[in-house]
This record gives C-alpha cells, sequence and structure tokens, in this order.
C-alpha cells in the first residue's frame, strides 16, 4: 500500500515537474515586439553581438568629446580628480598604493566603453548621442590612452577585437560563483 | 416603491443632521475636558499615516564626504539606537552613487524578461501581483561598510553609525525572480542575467543565473508596504546576502545571457585592486560581521552594575550561528545569547549579561556563519590580505568586504570610544 502511495506520488511530480518545463504556468504577461525589446535592450556584452550599425574615428569623435564630455571630464580626459571622472592615462599605477584607475590602465574589455557612454552619458541627457557619435567617442578615449591610432575605424566588428592592456590582470580568470563555497579567514574570497 | 424614496432620503438626511448635532453638542459639552483631547486626537492619528512621537529624533547621517566618495550620497542607519533586527523603512541606509531618486508611476512600470528565454515577457505591477509571492527577512549591505575608518580622510567614525551604518534589515516581499524565469523558459547555454534599473545612469548588473534561480526576489514589498522611492519603488531586487551592487533598484528589464556583460560599476568601482596590482573581480557574497550596537562609539554607560551589552551580526554565508563576546580586551570570550528565530542572510540580535567594574576596558564581538566562516580580527584581517594597515591607510584601492572585529573602548568615566582610532 505504502508503496503504491509513493509511485503515484512519484508518477503526478514527474508530470508536474515536466509540464514546468514545457511551457507558462501561470500565463500572466504579454509578450513584447520586437521593437519593444530593441527600444530597451541597451546592454552590449564583451562579444559585442548587440553592437548597432554606425562607425567613428577619433579625429572624428574629438570636437564631440570637446563640446559634450569636457566640461566635466577636463579637456584631455587625463585631468580628473577622483577615479569616476578620471578616463585617461594612470599606466604603470596599478601596484602603488595610488591607483590611477582608467578605463586605460585597469578595463578589461572596450565594449564597456560603448555600452556606458550609451547608457549613461552625457550625464542628464543619456540618449541623446547617435550611434555614430558613440563610436566616435569611444575612438577618442582608446586613441587618448594609447590603444588605438587616431584614424582607426571602430565599428561593431572592430571594437569586440580591441585588446585592451590590463585584460588579462583579474582573478579568478573566469568569475563563476559556487554556492555555499567556505572561504579562508578574512579573504573574501 | 418609487414614490418612498423621496421619504426614505429625507428621513436618512434629516437622521444624519441630527447625529451631526448630536455629535457637535457632545464636543463642545466636553472641550474644556483633557478626555475629549484626547479622543479627538486618537482619531485624527487613526485615519492619517502614522508619525513617531516627537520625543524621538533618532535619524540617519550622511555619509562625510572624501575625495574618493564624495558623489555616493550615502545615508548612514542610526544603528547605535536600533532594536530587534527590522530597520524603519524610514531609517534604511541610502546609496545612490548621488543620483537622483526617480519618481516612477506604478500603473505605467514594466519590466522585461528577455534574452536566452523561451518566450520574452512584459508584466505590469497588478501582474506580477497575480504570482506566487514570499516575504523574507534580509540584510542589504554596502561592499564599503565599516571601511571607512580606514579610508584615512573625512569624519572620523566615531559611532556605530559612521563605522556600520551601509546596512540594513528588512522583511521583503514579492515574486520569486525563478518564477520569472521559469514563465519566459530559460534556454540552454544562459549562465548569467543582466538585471537593469530605471535611474539615471541605467545601472546594470551581471548575476549568476544560479543565483537568480535560487533566492533573488523580485520585490514590490519592504515591511509590511510598498518600497520606498529610495528602495527602489515601484520594484527592485533583493539578491540575498550578495553586496550592495547586486540590490537593483527600480528594476525594469532582466536578460538572460550567456556571460557576465562587465558593466561599469562590475568593471571600476567594485573591483578590488591588491598590493600586487592584480585585482579580484565579482566578490558575491559578504563575509561573516558583526558589531555592539550598545554601548557603542559616543555613548555612556551610566556607572557601575548591570548593563545588557547588545548588537548585530549578520553574514552573506547565510545564518548566524555564533555570536561570542569579549569583556576584556579579546583576553576572553563568552557565547552571546542570540535572537531566535534564525533568519539566513539577515541581521542577528544578539544578547549579552555583563556587570562592569567602573574599571577601563574593552568590549567586542565577533560571529560564526552556518559556513563556519569567523569574522577576523583586524590584524589577521590584515595578514591574509598581505598588507600593513598603513597600506590601507595610505592607499586609494579598494578597501571592500572589510570586517575585521569592532573595539569599543569604556573609560572609566564610562564613555564609549572606537577603540580603532
Amino acid at each position: 500500500m505504502r508503496c503504491y502511495n509513493r509511485s503515484v506520488l512519484l508518477i503526478a511530480l514527474v508530470a508536474c515537474s515536466a509540464a514546468f518545463a514545457q511551457g507558462p504556468t501561470y500565463q500572466r504577461g504579454r509578450t513584447p515586439t520586437q521593437e519593444e525589446i530593441r527600444a530597451w535592450d541597451i546592454s552590449i556584452s564583451p562579444s559585442g553581438m548587440e553592437l548597432p550599425p554606425g562607425k567613428g574615428t577619433a579625429k572624428e569623435g574629438a570636437n564631440i568629446y570637446a563640446q559634450k564630455c569636457a566640461e566635466c571630464h577636463g579637456p584631455t580626459g587625463a585631468e580628473g580628480d577622483f577615479r569616476h571622472g578620471r578616463l585617461v592615462g594612470g599606466k604603470g599605477t596599478l601596484n602603488t598604493t595610488r591607483p590611477i584607475i582608467t578605463l586605460g590602465s585597469f578595463w578589461p574589455f572596450a565594449t564597456t566603453i560603448w555600452d556606458y557612454i550609451n547608457r549613461s552619458m552625457p550625464m542628464y541627457r543619456a540618449g541623446s548621442l547617435s550611434a555614430d557619435e558613440v563610436y566616435a567617442l569611444t575612438a577618442v578615449l582608446l586613441y587618448r590612452n594609447g590603444i588605438i591610432q587616431e584614424n582607426d575605424v571602430i565599428d561593431a566588428k572592430s571594437l569586440p577585437k580591441i585588446q585592451m592592456p590590463n585584460r588579462n590582470g583579474f582573478f579568478p580568470t573566469k568569475p563563476v560563483w559556487k554556492p555555499g563555497t567556505k572561504r579562508e579567514f578574512g579573504l573574501y574570497p | 416603491m418609487n414614490t418612498n424614496k423621496p421619504d426614505r432620503r429625507r428621513f436618512l438626511k434629516n437622521g444624519v443632521a441630527l447625529a451631526g448635532l448630536a455629535v457637535g453638542g457632545m464636543r463642545s459639552g466636553v472641550a474644556q475636558t483633557l478626555g475629549s483631547e484626547a479622543v479627538e486626537r486618537h482619531a485624527k492619528v487613526a485615519e492619517s499615516y502614522g508619525e513617531r512621537t516627537r520625543f524621538e529624533t533618532v535619524a540617519r547621517l550622511p555619509q562625510a564626504p572624501t575625495p574618493q566618495y564624495q558623489r555616493a550620497g550615502i545615508m548612514l542607519t542610526p544603528l547605535q539606537d536600533s532594536v530587534g533586527i527590522i530597520t524603519p523603512s524610514s531609517l534604511h541606509y541610502i546609496a545612490t552613487h548621488n543620483h537622483a531618486v526617480p519618481e516612477i508611476d506604478p500603473r505605467q512600470h514594466r519590466v522585461l524578461i528577455h534574452g536566452l528565454v523561451d518566450r520574452s515577457l512584459v508584466f505590469t505591477m497588478e501582474e506580477l501581483r497575480c504570482l506566487p509571492s514570499v516575504s523574507r527577512v534580509h540584510f542589504l549591505e554596502c561592499a564599503n561598510n565599516s571601511t571607512q575608518l580606514l579610508a584615512g580622510d573625512g569624519r572620523k567614525a566615531e559611532t556605530v553609525q559612521d563605522t556600520h551604518g551601509k546596512t540594513s534589515c528588512s522583511e521583503w516581499s514579492g515574486v520569486p525572480l525563478s518564477v520569472l524565469l521559469k514563465e519566459a523558459g530559460v534556454q540552454k547555454g544562459a549562465a548569467w542575467v543582466i538585471a537593469e534599473g530605471l535611474d539615471l545612469v541605467k545601472h546594470a548588473q551581471s548575476i549568476p543565473l544560479e543565483k537568480a534561480m535560487d533566492d533573488i526576489i523580485v520585490a514590490y514589498g519592504q515591511n509590511g508596504e510598498a518600497l520606498r522611492p529610495e528602495q527602489g519603488y515601484p520594484l527592485r531586487l533583493v539578491t540575498p546576502g550578495f553586496e550592495g551592487l547586486y540590490q537593483v533598484k527600480w528594476l525594469r528589464r532582466i536578460k538572460v545571457v550567456d556571460q557576465p556583460y562587465m558593466n561599469l560599476l562590475e568593471t571600476t568601482t567594485y573591483i578590488r585592486p591588491m598590493p600586487d596590482g592584480k585585482a579580484h573581480w565579482f566578490d558575491f557574497e559578504l563575509p561573516p560581521k558583526s558589531v555592539i550596537t550598545r554601548p557603542s562609539g559616543g555613548q555612556r554607560v551610566p556607572g557601575r552594575g548591570f548593563y545588557e551589552i547588545t548588537g548585530l551580526a549578520w553574514s552573506g554565508g547565510g545564518a548566524i550561528q555564533r555570536v561570542e563576546v569579549s569583556t576584556d580586551g579579546g583576553r576572553t570570550w563568552k557565547d552571546a545569547r542570540i535572537q531566535e528565530p534564525l533568519h539566513r542572510f539577515a541581521h542577528t540580535r544578539f544578547y549579552f549579561p555583563w556587570t562592569w567594574d567602573g574599571e577601563e576596558t574593552v568590549v567586542q564581538s565577533r560571529c560564526t556563519d552556518e559556513r563556519g566562516q569567523v569574522q577576523p580580527t583586524l590584524t589577521e584581517f590584515l595578514k591574509t590580505r598581505g598588507v600593513d594597515l598603513n597600506y590601507w591607510k595610505t592607499t586609494k584601492a579598494r578597501v571592500g568586504f572589510f570586517n575585521g572585529i569592532q573595539p569599543w573602548k569604556v573609560t572609566r568615566e564610562g564613555s564609549v570610544q572606537n577603540a580603532l582610532l
């Protein structure tokens, strides 16, 4: 009798979980249109797969930088007095007691530059830049950090291929999370 | 029947008028007595949103600006006056990176689930409220809480509000993120989700899918009511035990993806540069931490005799298993009583009976969590990080995830001071 009950329960459980995996259970929410998703999806992967069409060079971007960025970040981008603001320089400072963290000295991926300018900049006027302008400004910052040449064209293809100088400065090499991992005293992790 | 209606109405009208007269008469008749005043006040309170008495003035304080954090816009929770484990919503710490709090109409708000899913879905707030929900008690904490003492500039950290005020604990209510992800159907190859808010810079955070399917809450409620605007109204993530960065407020989008996207804050501010120039990224869970809130810096012990020591312990590792207290400068340690029921990833109140002999001493606490992780002393912490105190005092490197024991010195006069200063 007991055995019988258990097997019924087991069958019911299996049936339940199979249904769960196949389709929605609660039938709430609606399907968004492709246009809605496109309008909201501003996340750019290190692979660059979401990057839109467009292009720009540091030469083309210099003027845009002067007009829209220099007010807060300084004429060259190396003037910032705290690390959020400073965009250029800091090479060779990471192992000192005053590391200067900029996208040139620290950031592992160039795609983050495009993502953040497009997502958030200029402050209070986010979303006002065209894709071409964002590519051009990304090129300006890469050029001023000595990573590309002034006339290098930055677009959806070339941007993810750029090797950032500090790409290998991070540990663990691949960030992973394992639930319940115990850590040593004071080492987090 | 129809002809009766006007009569009935007139009767009701008159009746109301009579009742009104009667109430008016009563009011004027007893207005001179204290009793009627009390009745009137009580009626007023009952129909409004409650306020505390004017005798209670405990408040949040802004964190003193430092060159490094002048834009952080941080308000600190007054832990020194806390009782129990719940932080009143009005006193919850705030860290918005100084970006203005958006005002969002919940009727217009939508949350989008898309990416590596079988079905992209958009939910209104009303639709979310139809789904299975949970309420759980969890702490939130800024990754650099309790480090400003060692930052070397800004206001001296004299009180526990200064040292540890960037943590609070609430009961959070909402839909498990796993419910939304299962509705959308997570595809093979998915390993992370990107959560995005509607603040000025549209803060986005990469979160391991395994955590998202485990215990993250898409929360609309805090301490029995809607979220406060500064806490993400109308919708936020609560990611139990993880650093503040993962608690995405004003949530509008969840994208299921194959890898971390290296958004701004996880690329810069919340990566820990080490002395050798390498940097640790993706810290996830906060370490075990405890602090005595009473007596704590700036308070007074009113003379020798009995005094109940109390404080809070919490850990990103889960539940707090043990809290020990030392009242003799760390020579001996005894178990404190822990308040039950125990909540995982929550502030845990502890109590310790103490009879002060009137001599100068140092009181401190240390905790152990369910993983067996123990809170270290400052010396032990620095040793395992491979640096000396001077490094933390002079460096501009991030000193986050500091969880050293906090000692308070009690002087012979009964005043309490931060013994690390």
